[in-house]
């Protein structure tokens, strides 16, 4: 799925990063704890959170994530944009809830996600 | 509690390192095991320092602060169990895995800690080897 498909989806609004409309996903992390997106690694992936602070960034920075929903409809501050810029990644804000979003994009067809064994 | 600088230094270190050319699986490895122990020293620690040294056959991270100490060792390392503050949770953290993350990514992880005395821990990543997929 390409970054162009999830903001239509999503009816997303982007903040930083159009140039990368066309790069393509195939998996999906919806957390709040940057702790439990640290424990899910898959390679090109878009976070879907809530948290909106610098950590939150540098989470997805360090997991070589490209590309982050803040759901919600929360706007990232200037401060975040041009962060999300200095780290070369797109940032969108979405109307939609955690579930709703999440449920939207596993329903058009993004289905990759970590899912670990219960001990 | 300012946390706006908490993660920095393991974005950098990260930059650094895949500068020096090292496996990419291998220094994701190390930056998400950096940046929970970075976190740590944050939230439980109160500062600290985290000194990167690296060789011909490997990397090391030694974590030291000055804080509480970790009081039950076995229970920190469960993932899930967490002593954070309603605060630090409601910034993303404190979801119980930061010293479980360590231990996944790293080759061995030593843990010095005595309650009031402050936390030290070693981390170790082979360059030898690919070490574990994630």
């Amino acid at each position: 799925m390409k970054v162009e498909d999830i903001v239509r989806i999503l009816d997303a609004k982007i903040f930083a990063g159009e140039e990368q409309l066309s790069l393509d996903l195939n998996s999906a992390c919806g957390a709040d704890l940057m702790s439990d997106v640290m424990a899910f690694v898959k390679d090109r992936v878009v976070l879907l959170t809530g948290l909106m602070n610098p950590q939150a960034l540098r989470t997805a920075d360090l997991l070589d994530i490209k590309v982050v929903v803040f759901v919600r409809g929360k706007k990232p501050t200037a401060d975040l944009v041009e962060m999300a810029k200095e780290m070369g990644m797109t940032l969108m804000t979405t109307k939609y809830s955690m579930f709703l979003a999440c449920g939207r994009l596993y329903e058009a067809g993004l289905r990759g996600g970590g899912v670990r064994g219960i001990d | 509690m300012d946390f706006s600088a908490a993660g920095k230094a393991s974005t950098e270190a990260k930059r650094f390192l895949a500068r020096l050319g090292l496996d990419q699986n291998l220094v994701k490895r190390i930056a998400i095991a950096m940046y929970e122990g970075e976190m740590n020293i944050a939230i439980h620690g109160g500062g600290g320092s985290a000194e990167l040294e690296i060789s011909t056959d490997k990397v090391e991270i030694l974590f030291q602060d000055k804080g509480p100490g970790i009081a039950d060792l076995e229970l920190a390392m469960t993932e899930g169990y967490s002593t954070a503050s309603e605060e630090v949770r409601s910034m993303g953290f404190g979801a119980g895995m930061g010293m479980p993350n360590m231990k996944r990514n790293a080759d061995s992880m030593i843990v010095d800690s005595e309650p009031g005395a402050g936390t030290r821990i070693s981390l170790m990543f082979n360059l030898s080897k690919t070490g574990p997929e994630r």
